[in-house]
């Protein structure tokens, strides 16, 4: 796959329908994979790269990248082109400055899986038939698939790429992954239990805004935690009230509009479930107004900015909340 | 630092005496920033404003409190007091202790309490509060009226009268409303045809008005004297320009067997059609759903004999732009549907009727000509039951709560007019009480049962069963003497209640005019402004309202209309300074705002910033017209990164008030 990623890099830059490539290259290890801009075919040959590390969404770098001047290609996940269209709609990108190749995802591995098995000092991977081969320091272990496959990935809600200007591979489904089954069992906690899980996982929190600094959502002009006018703006969370307050305005300000990425729990150093926030205001919008996936199109309207005759009642919201 | 005055009313008793008033003026008097601090009998009076007044001079005021009822009731006359000797209007605030704390509460130690933190919510908002200036926006001279019933009519005639153009929206192919429909009309007994058909006429030939027949509201746009509205022309296939009304395509197409809904489906139309022969404008529709032509071109009939050539199958809905200041709503009422009253076999017999079909069945221009025939056998009914509250005044979710107003009395004059007719026949009400609280009305029911020999019965129908003779076997309770009854009718009459015209709900929600839970539009208020909707610029005529029957509605559509001229005469009208504006250096630019503005007031340029880069970039912005913005605040609730704010209710000035409650 990297092989025909980069080739066809390579000829779009060649031909001018291009003059730059957002992609990846390699980190300080194997699993920290990087997006990067490539302007030339050298470069490419030297760093591009595609493997099963390869996670992040390269979608929110093209806010600034689409107002430069030239077309930049970018190779989007299926759950990449989510985010991507979320941002058209917003206006945030300027889509004729970008030429999509969509590229197919099997699902991206977890770093972190792989030590809790007790492998570390991985070198490389590679996927036999779901079983993995990897390579350590330490000499070769095998691992299934399976379990190293990051959360995000194993309830994927789509392998379908719904925006692109060509695609490498075939197109996949939407998948019907099972992704609130957490959701559901925060929900049938009591108020207690569910408080104590979320002081337990928010307690963590170093407060070093990797989740909104790669929230593809979180793309304000001027945050309202910088904001000094806000009345919310803080740079450390100095109790636990703001602890918590970070995470839950932050759920609040991209509800509607969370692709549900994953990016937010894949970068936190702390390992929080992030996602999980999000995942709880779509299943509830998904209940109270019905189905609606962010990103899914660029012209709908959102369920929370529009106004239906069919939607629900605020005593219906008032009362699941009192839960 | 703002100079506060905190001034508390005790308004007589309402506030006083559930709030201990004083207590509240003494404990504000320590706020930050209070520099004099009251209580008053009555705040609004002349002399409470004088206090305040001479507080604003004396202290060198700054700011003002004023902790009295809902600033709906005298926020005005608060600010015109301020104003009038020199401080902004908008350094004002009151806290509601009445509407939301004395009226609410018991407890005298509570409300106060509570009375205190109100008044130190609004000190707190007032520390923030910036003088605001009021812009002007001018008026269109052009008033719309939605729905051409006998409401719609009226007033488009008293606003063409004082000189304004008016449009009448009707989404039948001609105006007239139900009333057409009707045979007399009570209490005086004239032929509806002849006191309406007049007023249709002057409608179609006075050139102030514009009728807009076969159209729907499709978009409203804009505020009080601005309103843009998307007006719908539905296709009619018939060019309305050139068609002459001679009828000839009505007589000849061959498609005859269209109900028809003029006589409420007891005879056929064509599928091209003149609703009545004074129907006005007195123009061909075509049927889409009827017509072999539309449906799968084989046919042509009505093209071929028109002579006019004004057949179009061609035609398409348009869609048409119009500016208003000022919209009259007057959708009217229909009676319920009847299928779930199975008990009076409405649906298994054909003898059982509502009133409006009983209508059609008297009138000359019904399907039996006028004279009453049964509509199963086309035979004279002798004994005719009239079942009155038939969904009115009803406790079940088959029914409406309310009285349908006008049943009584058109039941006493369809009661009164078989009598006098057919003398043979015999009559019978049942009811639960009779209602005839108008002028001359009880003297009309009286006449019914003492003059006419009709027999009221207090008490309701249980069953109508068909009996295989043909005829209704009609059980029933007589309550006054106690006793079950069983009629043998050949026709059961039913008071259907009515209900708002089903495109009111839709339509208030295009105006945003409020409707009550069953769907009526509400008043600005019960009983002093009855005409008015609370959005402005909206007003209220007939039984879009409320039940009414026609003096009524006559009365209530000229008095919209009047409070309409009173609008379109002003040239222009004090904009509200509350209104939204953006941030443009935090704006994201992302339409969030724009998607829940219901006024269409934001709209986006693309504009040059400096960056913090040194660099300039272009960037999309929001950009709020205040003429067109209501100040409602949705658009500072949806924007992701705060860039709205609204003028007067600031979020700062909004988190500071419930700082200071939750302090």
């Amino acid at each position: 796959m990297q092989e025909a990623i980069i080739n066809r890099a390579k000829q779009l830059l060649a031909d001018g329908t291009v003059n730059r490539v957002i992609g990846w290259k390699k980190g300080e290890f194997a699993y920290d994979i990087t997006p990067a801009v490539f302007e030339t075919a050298a470069e490419i040959d030297a760093d591009f790269v595609y493997d099963e590390f390869t996670a992040a969404n390269v979608s929110k770098y093209l806010i600034k990248e689409s107002k430069k001047d030239g077309r930049i290609l970018a190779f989007l996940k299926p759950c990449d082109t989510y985010s991507f269209n979320q941002l058209i709609k917003e206006h945030r990108i300027v889509r004729e400055n970008v030429y999509i190749v969509g590229i197919p995802c099997d699902g991206k591995l977890d770093a972190e899986k792989i030590r809790q098995n007790g492998i570390t000092g991985i070198r490389t991977v590679s996927n036999n038939n779901g079983i993995l081969k990897i390579d350590t320091i330490y000499g070769e272990e095998t691992m299934n698939f399976d379990e190293a496959v990051s959360e995000r990935c194993s309830v994927c809600k789509s392998k379908k790429h719904v925006v692109y200007d060509e695609l490498i591979g075939d197109d996949g489904e939407i998948a019907d992954s099972g992704r609130f089954d957490m959701v559901e069992k925060l929900e049938n906690m009591t108020a207690q239990e569910r408080y104590d899980f979320w002081r337990e996982q928010l307690s963590k929190c170093i407060r070093c805004n990797a989740c909104r600094n790669v929230c593809p959502a979180c793309t304000c002009e001027k945050c309202v935690f910088d904001n000094d006018n806000s009345g919310v703006a803080n740079k450390a969370a100095a109790d636990s009230f703001e602890e918590n307050m970070f995470h839950i305005i932050r759920a609040f300000h991209v509800a509607g509009r969370c692709t549900d990425c994953g990016e937010c729990s894949r970068v936190c150093p702390q390992n929080i479930p992030l996602h999980l926030l999000n995942r709880k205001f779509i299943k509830d919008i998904n209940s109270l107004y019905g189905e609606y996936q962010a990103g899914a199109d660029t012209d709908s309207r959102a369920p929370l900015t529009d106004y239906k005759e069919s939607d629900c009642e605020p005593s219906v919201v008032h009362e699941r909340g009192t839960e | 630092m703002q100079r506060i005055g905190v001034f508390v009313c005790h308004c007589g008793t309402n506030i006083a005496a559930t709030v201990d008033v004083k207590a509240v003026a003494e404990a504000l008097k320590n706020e930050t920033g209070v520099v004099f601090s009251t209580d008053y009998q009555y705040m609004c009076s002349e002399s409470g404003q004088n206090i305040i007044k001479d507080a604003i001079r004396d202290y060198k005021l700054s700011g003002v409190v004023v902790c009295s009822c809902s600033p709906r009731m005298h926020e005005a006359t608060f600010r015109k007091a301020v104003a009038s000797v020199g401080l902004n209007p908008y350094m004002l605030e009151v806290a509601n202790l009445r509407e939301q704390c004395s009226w609410i509460h018991k407890d005298i130690a509570t409300a106060t309490d509570k009375a205190i933190v109100l008044g130190k919510a609004a000190i707190a908002k007032v520390h923030l509060n910036a003088p605001l200036t009021a812009g002007e926006s001018p008026v269109i001279k052009r008033a719309l009226v939605i729905g051409g019933g006998i409401a719609g009519i009226q007033s488009a005639l008293d606003i063409a009268d004082a000189g304004f153009e008016v449009d009448i929206v009707e989404k039948e192919p001609t105006i007239g409303g139900k009333m057409t429909q009707l045979d007399k009309t009570f209490p005086t007994l004239d032929c509806a045809a002849c006191i309406l058909t007049p007023k249709m006429v002057e409608c179609s030939q006075n050139d102030k008005i514009k009728i807009y027949s076969y159209s729907e509201v499709a978009d409203v746009k804009g505020f009080v004297g601005n309103f843009t509205v998307s007006i719908k022309k539905k296709a009619r296939y018939v060019d309305e320009t050139k068609c002459t009304g001679c009828g000839l395509c009505t007589e000849k197409c061959p498609m005859k067997k269209v109900p028809n809904a003029f006589n409420m489906g007891m005879n056929n139309r064509s599928a091209i059609y003149i609703p009545f022969a004074q129907a006005v404008p007195k123009v061909a529709t075509i049927d889409a759903d009827y017509c072999n032509m539309l449906k799968n071109g084989k046919c042509g009939v009505c093209a071929k004999v028109c002579t006019a050539g004004a057949i179009n199958y061609k035609q398409q809905d348009e869609i048409i732009e119009e500016k208003y200041g000022a919209i009259i709503v007057a959708t009217g009422y229909n009676p319920i549907k009847l299928d779930k009253y199975d008990e009076f076999a409405y649906s298994q017999s054909k003898d059982v009727v509502t009133s409006l079909e009983f209508e059609r069945l008297t009138n000359a221009a019904g399907p039996t000509n006028g004279t009453l025939l049964r509509p199963s056998d086309g035979k004279h009914p002798h004994t005719i039951v009239f079942v009155q509250c038939v969904g009115s005044r009803c406790d079940d979710s088959r029914g409406k709560p309310y009285c349908s107003k006008i049943c009584c009395m058109y039941t006493a004059k369809h009661a009164m007019l078989t009598r006098e007719k057919y003398p043979d026949t015999e009559v019978y009400v049942f009811y639960i009480d009779v209602r005839t609280p108008g002028k001359n009305f009880d003297e009309f029911y009286r006449r019914a049962v003492e003059e006419y020999g009709v027999h009221y019965i207090k008490g309701m129908v249980g069953k109508v069963t068909p009996k295989a003779d043909g005829t209704l076997d009609v059980q029933a309770s007589d309550l006054l003497s106690n006793e079950q009854l069983h009629i043998d009718a050949d026709l059961v009459v039913l008071a259907a209640a009515i209900e708002p015209d089903k495109s009111a709900r839709p339509l208030a929600t295009m105006l945003t005019a409020s409707m009550d839970t069953n769907d009526f539009f509400t008043e600005a208020h019960p009983k002093l402004r009855p005409v008015e909707s609370p959005t402005a610029g909206i007003f209220l005529s007939g039984a879009c309202q409320g039940p009414k029957d026609i003096p009524e509605t006559v009365s209530q559509a000229g008095a919209a209309a009047s409070k309409a001229i009173g609008l379109l005469c002003k040239n222009s009208l004090t904009c509200n300074p509350c209104v939204a504006h953006s941030d443009e250096l935090m704006c994201n630019g992302c339409s969030s705002c724009e998607k829940v503005c219901p006024y269409g007031a934001i709209t986006y340029i693309n504009k040059e910033f400096k960056m913090p880069d040194r660099t300039t970039a272009i960037r999309r912005v929001a950009s709020v017209n205040p003429a067109v913005c209501q100040g409602c605040g949705a658009c500072t609730v949806a924007c992701p990164s705060g860039a709205m704010d609204l003028n007067g209710f600031s979020n700062s000035q909004i988190m500071a008030e419930v700082d200071a409650i939750c302090k």
